[in-house]
């Protein structure tokens, strides 16, 4: 399976009459795409703003994000299952809108997610303060069931990220990258000399808001399965979830899987990246034991020498993690985990809920507890209000002068665990 | 600059007093270099001195640990020094422990820098490497010039306030402290690169030592919990409707205690979760999903239980730091003991 990525590069975006890209400028057509979100009817109101690096935004309470993207040969077209039919992505050629993103905010239930700051130490934390963010927020019908709500701002996000990455379909890219997998027999036949290397990907599958869908199927009622990384580049699986921002995969980290990208960087070179297994994170032990099993038996039918283990989430998702390394250690299989830790704001407590001594190969995004003051923005896009509700935040987080006071895990990918960022945490 | 005023802790052996049969030796204050204070102040060179020594027996130390406290803080008070050594110990064990408890109880009093020495296996390492600086040393005195080696510059370095690196690059023992910071590369790179070590056999750093795991073995069962006073504590963040006191979705800094007198069922309109860390619907549409009140009362009532304790206590997990849900744990377990609840539910999310 072979895959073109095309990206365009996005230096700046603006309003315009028509929506396209011009001299890497992205002009978006505020009424057209307003109206096309307002044709849900569960969507009453719409509301479009930008916010670029540097300027002085705080976007919250932060519910995806999401890369535009268009699918310009080959089968399918971008998220599959979802936005278009079930059919398989991952071949032909892709055309990407580098450096833009769409970000949904909303509130849905009593607690509330995610914050990116444009400016200031808590920009820091976060990759999507580097982008040009198209950030759309939603007003509902009254009435509307939680479960629906989110549903709603999900697709929000999606039709808003196609509709821009259509402008992409016939600019010619700044720079095309090619990936590709070869069937696993060919793999090993190509590079017999190199150590033989998949990854893992977990993914979140808790509940609402807790969820992540492949080729639109809920990851809770999948088994773990095989899947190429070039159809993620497509946007096979995509996010729906936010609760405790900062390790929680936005759509956007799917679509940029670092892992992938950085095992393809050394393969055919140093290892034989042969593919890719996902499972999920349900909260039932029994669950966790079959999707473990799956996982290790799967590792050892690609006659694997090692894989990388990436996490979604903490605390309970800890004991998937622990379980998927252990099984998959005792078939001989060399691990590295990527996790986060909750070592408490002083970082002195117990990083992670499980733990087993197999896991020696740790890399780690940081301490999630530990505190940050975020100065007051000149403009909040969302709403602040919800800020002492946000996991990481606490009772008097808001100060008066609209700085605030929290965890980092407030913040919209801080930690993340597919090692998306430089952010990582020693013992002293 | 004038130099950094140091005073030194060692015990009846190290001084020269004698072994075993003088460790009762009271503390003994000495204006002068004793022992392996010699060492010490040929590192120091122009920037250290110590300015007194103090001699304890390890017996006497350990057998009368308050008094003998009191007495050595009042000692070093005296020379207001700029830090506080005591050893190095080695593993030599009694010796250990005096050296952790006197250096910890001068930071605690004084609010000065201290440092020890250990062998890891001396039990005064694990009883106080968490709360002071503790530098590696061999088993025994022949490490003594190494030790003094390492000691002497990171005390130096202690005294002045400077930043310190990290256990590997100081060599003192790890306190178990988590602090961020940005590599240079992503942690999916590092990953990569750690996994190609791995796979070659090569020396690779975990970015995350595992720890040796808390486990708590559960109670023996409860003979006849017909007779027993059962209480609910839950960490899945039921409480009152509007959550009164606050509690955190995550990363809770308190815990609550609610009256269930005469409840026979939580509602919808009653209470609810605080928790942010799961689907909240299910547990706001029927709290006793969490919180089985409603059963409990009915075994209350079919006397299959003795009596459903009249508080219960919630926090939410979420994220919590284990220190706080101990410290949660530790004071609300010494209220449900006196209040005679002999059996405890504890449900999670």
């Amino acid at each position: 399976m072979r895959l073109e990525l095309g990206n365009i590069l996005i230096k700046d975006i603006q309003f315009g009459k028509g929506t396209k890209i011009v001299d890497g400028v992205l002009y978006v057509n505020k009424e057209e795409l307003t109206n096309l979100l307002l044709e849900d009817e569960n969507i009453v109101d719409v509301s479009i703003e930008m916010a670029r690096p540097g300027e002085s935004i705080r976007i919250t309470p932060v519910k995806d994000v999401i890369e535009p993207r268009v699918k310009v040969e080959g089968p399918g077209s971008i998220f599959p299952g979802v936005l278009s039919k079930v059919e398989t992505v991952g071949t032909g050629r892709t055309h990407v809108l580098k450096g833009a993103a769409v970000v949904t905010t909303g509130k849905i239930v009593a607690f509330q997610e995610g914050i990116v700051d444009m400016t200031g130490p808590g920009a820091d934390y976060t990759p999507f303060s580097k982008l040009n963010n198209v950030v759309i927020s939603c007003d509902v019908k009254e009435g509307l069931k939680q479960h629906e709500h989110e549903k709603t701002l999900r697709m929000v996000g999606l039709k808003s990220s196609k509709y821009l990455g259509e402008v992409g379909r016939n600019v010619e890219p700044d720079e095309v990258n090619t990936y590709e997998t070869l069937p696993l027999i060919k793999s090993i036949e190509k590079y017999p000399e190199l150590p033989k290397v998949a990854y893992v990907q977990m993914l979140q599958s808790q509940g609402l808001m807790h969820d992540t869908y492949i080729y639109g199927v809920d990851a809770k009622k999948t088994l773990s399965t095989l899947i190429n990384p070039t159809e993620i580049m497509d946007g096979a699986i995509i996010s729906g979830n936010c609760v405790s921002a900062c390790d929680k995969n936005t759509t956007y980290h799917h679509l940029n899987n670092p892992v992938i990208h950085d095992l393809f960087e050394k393969h055919g070179k140093e290892i034989n990246f042969v593919g890719m297994i996902i499972t999920n994170e349900n909260v039932y032990l029994a669950d966790k034991e079959r999707s473990s099993n799956w996982t290790a038996k799967l590792a050892e039918y690609l006659g694997v020498d090692g894989v990388i283990i990436s996490q979604e989430g903490f605390g309970n998702p800890d004991t998937d993690l622990i379980m998927n390394c252990k099984k998959i250690e005792e078939k001989g299989i060399d691990t590295v985990i990527i996790t986060d830790e909750y070592a408490g704001r002083d970082g002195g407590s117990q990083s992670l809920a499980d733990a087993d001594p197999k896991a020696d190969a740790v890399v780690t995004g940081g301490n999630a507890n530990e505190v940050i003051k975020l100065p007051p923005m000149n403009k909040i896009i969302g709403d602040i209000s919800v800020v002492d509700k946000i996991a990481g935040g606490f009772d008097g987080s808001l100060e008066d002068d609209g700085s605030i006071v929290v965890e980092i895990q407030a913040i919209t990918g801080a930690t993340n665990e597919l090692g998306f960022n430089e952010l990582t945490a020693k013992g002293f | 600059m004038s130099k950094i005023k140091i005073v030194h802790y060692i015990n009846q052996f190290f001084a020269g007093i004698g072994g075993e049969e003088k460790a009762d030796y009271k503390p003994e204050v000495r204006e002068s270099i004793v022992g392996p204070g010699m060492e010490f102040n040929k590192r120091f060179g122009d920037e250290a001195e110590i300015v007194a020594t103090i001699i304890c027996g390890d017996s006497y130390f350990n057998e009368n640990i308050d008094k003998a406290k009191s007495e050595i803080i009042d000692m070093v008070r005296k020379y207001r020094p700029d830090l506080f050594i005591a050893g190095p110990a080695f593993n030599a064990g009694r010796y250990g422990v005096a050296c952790g408890t006197i250096a910890n109880a001068v930071k605690e009093e004084l609010s000065i820098p201290v440092l020890s020495g250990m062998y890891e296996e001396n039990p005064g390492a694990d009883m106080f490497k968490k709360d002071i600086y503790i530098m590696h040393t061999k088993n025994s005195a022949a490490g003594m010039r190494k030790a003094i080696k390492t000691m002497a510059p990171f005390a130096i370095k202690l005294a002045k306030g400077e930043d310190i690196g990290s256990p590997n690059e100081e060599g003192y023992m790890a306190r178990g402290n988590r602090k961020n910071y940005f590599a240079d590369k992503r942690g999916s790179t590092r990953a990569v690169d750690m996994l190609i070590k791995k796979l070659n056999k090569e020396k690779y750093e975990t970015e995350f030592p595992m720890p040796n795991f808390d486990r708590v073995d559960p109670n023996p069962a409860i003979k006849d919990i017909s007779k027993s006073k059962v209480a609910l504590v839950t960490s899945g963040g039921i409480v009152p409707k509007g959550n009164p006191d606050h509690i955190e979705s995550s990363s809770a800094s308190k815990y609550g205690k609610y009256d269930i007198q005469g409840i026979s069922d939580l509602t919808s309109e009653t209470y609810e979760t605080a928790h942010g860390g799961y689907d909240p619907v299910y547990a706001n549409e029927d709290a006793d999903r969490v919180l089985p009140v409603d059963v409990l009362r009915d075994l209350e009532n079919e006397g299959k239980i003795g009596e459903l304790h009249r508080y219960f206590y919630t926090t939410t997990g979420n994220g919590t730091a284990v220190a706080s849900a101990k410290a949660f744990a530790e004071e609300f377990a010494k209220e449900l003991i006196a209040d005679g609840v002999n059996a405890v539910i504890l449900t999670s999310t």
